[in-house]
């Protein structure tokens, strides 16, 4: 025997092999490992136990019987508050209240719901959130919770508290946690996308049809798709640097409406919904225009030339043929273009998103804020609740995404068979 | 009998509607020259006007260690340095990470686990990047805190932003690293089979070389993506510049700042207004050429086997 024998190391090469392959799948697990964590994370925020501290105990209030604060209307509301200047409950004046009456320019009892919540949460009870709780701590640690709360802060209560609710979703944006709302929002949200949607979708598509369908391989139509795979790659904040520039600034006259007579007294400038809008549009311009080429490249050159064998001009050819065959693609594409631009939040923070609105948005020239920018600030804030409530915004964000994208799959899967049973 | 007359116009028919629906394509294929030509200018002209105040020469903007707004100090170094310190922490998280997730989907895992994973790999790349940033603040960062100390962890520090953003990058570089070894032609793997390898062998000695330039590109991209990612450190890695390297401090990087400046009431007549568009310029160069390069491998490595 010499040194020279074959020396197959079968077992340790196996189990080197085993080691890594259980190696390979730890990285795997820890993938969704943090996915399950963040969303963890998010719910667990969501829900749970609130320690409030009031100066008034809720239970001077005239309420109706058996109703939560929150249930009550603005009339019902609006007599709580008389009843408790009466009363002398809470460091509310009558010449405070009219006073506030005079500003909104209407009586209490025709208030919104949520301001005269407001007055009274502030004025009356002067609720304070000392600290919140996880989900799950709030559920399997209750009695630990309880007794470190009544240490630490005597003449608080304690309450469950869903973060995400009715009124929540529905609700004006507040100062106070407790009564914030996200309506404007997700209003703010709608308006934007659907401008980016109005801007990006004809020109992306245009551009791909163009790229895939009427480019020649010349110097000039290369260097236009190497663009386009550059842009998509440029970071979100650039395109928000750009937008503000662009539209905020240099097209002022035409993004705050002023051109158009349509100013806004409380916007007279560039930062509103159209600004926010067409930056999002050109921001994922570039994604639509790439997704749309790949529909295009999967259709196969047979339906092109049947089409052009009986006559058809190409742009025939594009827009009876191409065009319907590709759809579900094109559509699934933009739906993902589009997924992105609502979640998108450095540029609108970069353009000016408002972080207080008083009003809902009206029209592309109203000052503006959306979902993301929403959560930002909140979770930004460092007082008790905030978070919370990012947590509940978070979730409502990404019910929205999860629903868009999955009604887009499905309603392309129903394409696809329709398109199969009459083929 | 004869045959009625036929008169069949051969010529092509004139349509002015197809040259018009031609141009009008081509205009918005070429709309997005206009957007790059509107990146460069802005930033550029702002830029410009930026490096004409006092104390904003190019020497000191890139070579100042201290970027004080308030005091004219307009040194570029540490929120560079702050940037290049988060990308680096989220680069060693997904680097290895999404390699190895990679490799599992495309050498190991079979039809029915991938068609599992792939789904919740696309959950996390579609999850908006405040969403990660909420999740530095509310859970990674108290986590961090309560295992390393209070002491040692500021609350918001550069480390905690790294780390999501790595959980943030894992997904790109995952399926980018199984697409350049799926691109792997199936012959390679059997010679090394029939050369009696085992599968990890063929997976790291024949596979992995093999998509080099396509994992190469990956990381590239990676890296580009996590240098310009905003809103995770605008949330976790701290406001105010400063010139550290303890990951477990808090520094702002350059989008950070960008974001916190911009996002304030903010004069477009003063300097701070005009020095974040110096700060962006940079930024989109550096990552244009981060994105150049990773393209530039990618085709190279198309050429080999296609």
């Amino acid at each position: 025997m010499n040194d020279l024998e074959f020396q197959p190391r079968q077992v340790a090469r196996k189990s080197l092999g085993n080691l890594w392959k259980a190696i390979f799948i730890a990285a795997t697990l820890l993938g969704v490992l943090s996915l399950a964590t963040l969303l963890y994370t998010i719910v667990d925020e969501t829900f749970g136990l609130v320690a409030l501290e009031f100066t008034t105990p809720p239970e001077e209030l005239a309420l109706v019987p058996n109703k939560a604060i929150e249930d009550h209307t603005s009339v019902e509301l609006a007599a709580v508050v008389r009843q408790a200047l009466e009363d002398g409950v809470g460091t509310l004046t009558p010449g405070i209240v009219s006073n506030y009456e005079t500003l909104q320019a209407k009586p209490l009892e025709q208030w919104p719901k949520a301001d005269i919540l407001d007055m009274i949460y502030t004025d009356i009870l002067e609720i304070e959130v000392q600290e919140t709780f996880g989900l799950v701590e709030s559920l399997f640690q209750k009695d630990r919770i309880t007794i470190a709360v009544a240490e630490e802060y005597p003449d608080a209560t304690l309450i469950f508290r869903s973060w995400m609710s009715g009124d929540f979703l529905t609700g004006d944006q507040s100062s106070l946690v407790l009564n914030a709302g996200i309506r404007s929002a997700i209003f703010g949200t709608l308006w934007t996308i659907i401008i980016a949607i109005l801007f990006a979708f004809p020109i992306g598509v245009g551009a791909a049809i163009y790229l895939q369908e009427y480019a020649g391989d010349t110097r000039l139509n290369r260097f236009i798709q190497t663009n386009i795979y550059n842009l998509a790659g440029v970071p979100s904040i650039i395109y928000g640097m750009l937008g503000l520039a662009l539209f905020v600034r240099a097209l002022e006259p035409l993004t705050s409406g002023e051109m158009f007579g349509g100013v806004d007294p409380v916007t007279a400038n560039g930062r509103t919904i159209l600004s926010a809008g067409l930056t999002l549009g050109i921001l994922i311009l570039p994604v639509i225009i790439i997704n749309a080429q790949e529909a295009f490249k999967a259709i196969p050159n047979s339906l092109r030339y049947s089409a052009y064998g009986v006559g058809a001009t190409r742009w025939q050819m594009i827009w009876h043929h191409l065009l319907p065959a590709s759809f579900d693609r094109v559509l699934t594409g933009t739906v993902f273009a589009v997924s992105r631009a609502i979640g998108e939040t450095a540029p609108v923070v970069v353009i000016g998103a408002s972080t207080f609105l008083t009003l809902d948005p009206t029209g592309p020239f109203s000052k503006f804020t959306v979902l993301p920018m929403q959560i930002y600030t909140w979770t930004a804030r460092p007082e008790a609740g905030f978070k919370n409530a990012a947590g509940a915004a978070i979730l409502i964000l990404l019910i929205l995404l999860v629903a868009l994208n999955l009604s887009a799959i499905l309603y392309r899967n129903h394409l696809r068979k329709t398109k199969e049973a009459s083929s | 009998m004869s045959l009625p007359a036929i008169h069949v116009q051969l010529r092509k028919k004139h349509r002015p509607l197809e040259s018009v629906i031609h141009g009008f394509l081509f205009f918005c294929a070429g709309f997005s020259i206009l957007i790059t030509t509107g990146i460069i200018l802005t930033l550029g002209f702002d830029a410009l006007r930026f490096f004409t105040n006092d104390g904003a020469d190019l020497w000191s903007f890139f070579t100042g260690t201290v970027w004080e707004p308030q005091i004219e100090r307009f040194g570029i170094l540490p929120l560079l340095n702050a940037t290049l310190m988060t990308s680096l922490i989220a680069m060693l998280v997904a680097g290895p990470v999404g390699l190895a997730i990679g490799i599992y989907l495309a050498e190991y895992a079979n039809r029915k686990t991938s068609g599992i994973l792939k789904p919740i790999l696309e959950i996390l790349a579609g999850i908006p990047t405040v969403v990660y940033g909420y999740f530095a603040v509310t859970a990674v960062t108290p986590w961090l805190q309560a295992t390393l100390g209070v002491d040692l962890v500021e609350f918001y520090n550069v480390f905690s932003a790294g780390l999501v953003m790595g959980i943030l990058i894992i997904p790109l570089i995952a399926s980018m690293a199984e697409d350049a070894l799926a691109a792997v032609p199936r012959s390679l793997r059997q010679a090394g089979y029939a050369m009696g390898a085992t599968k990890l062998e063929v997976s790291l000695q024949i596979t992995l070389p093999a998509a080099a330039s396509g994992i190469v590109a990956a990381l590239v991209l990676g890296l580009s993506r996590a240098i310009g990612e905003t809103m995770i450190v605008a949330l976790a890695a701290g406001a105010g510049s400063k010139f550290t390297f303890n990951p477990f401090q808090g520094a702002e990087t350059m989008t950070g700042h960008i974001v916190r400046i911009s996002g304030g009431d903010i004069s477009y007549q003063s300097v701070d207004y005009d020095s974040l568009f110096a700060i962006a310029l940079l930024l989109f160069f550096i990552t244009l050429t981060l994105n150049f390069f990773s393209r530039k491998i990618i085709e190279h490595f198309r050429e080999v086997y296609e």
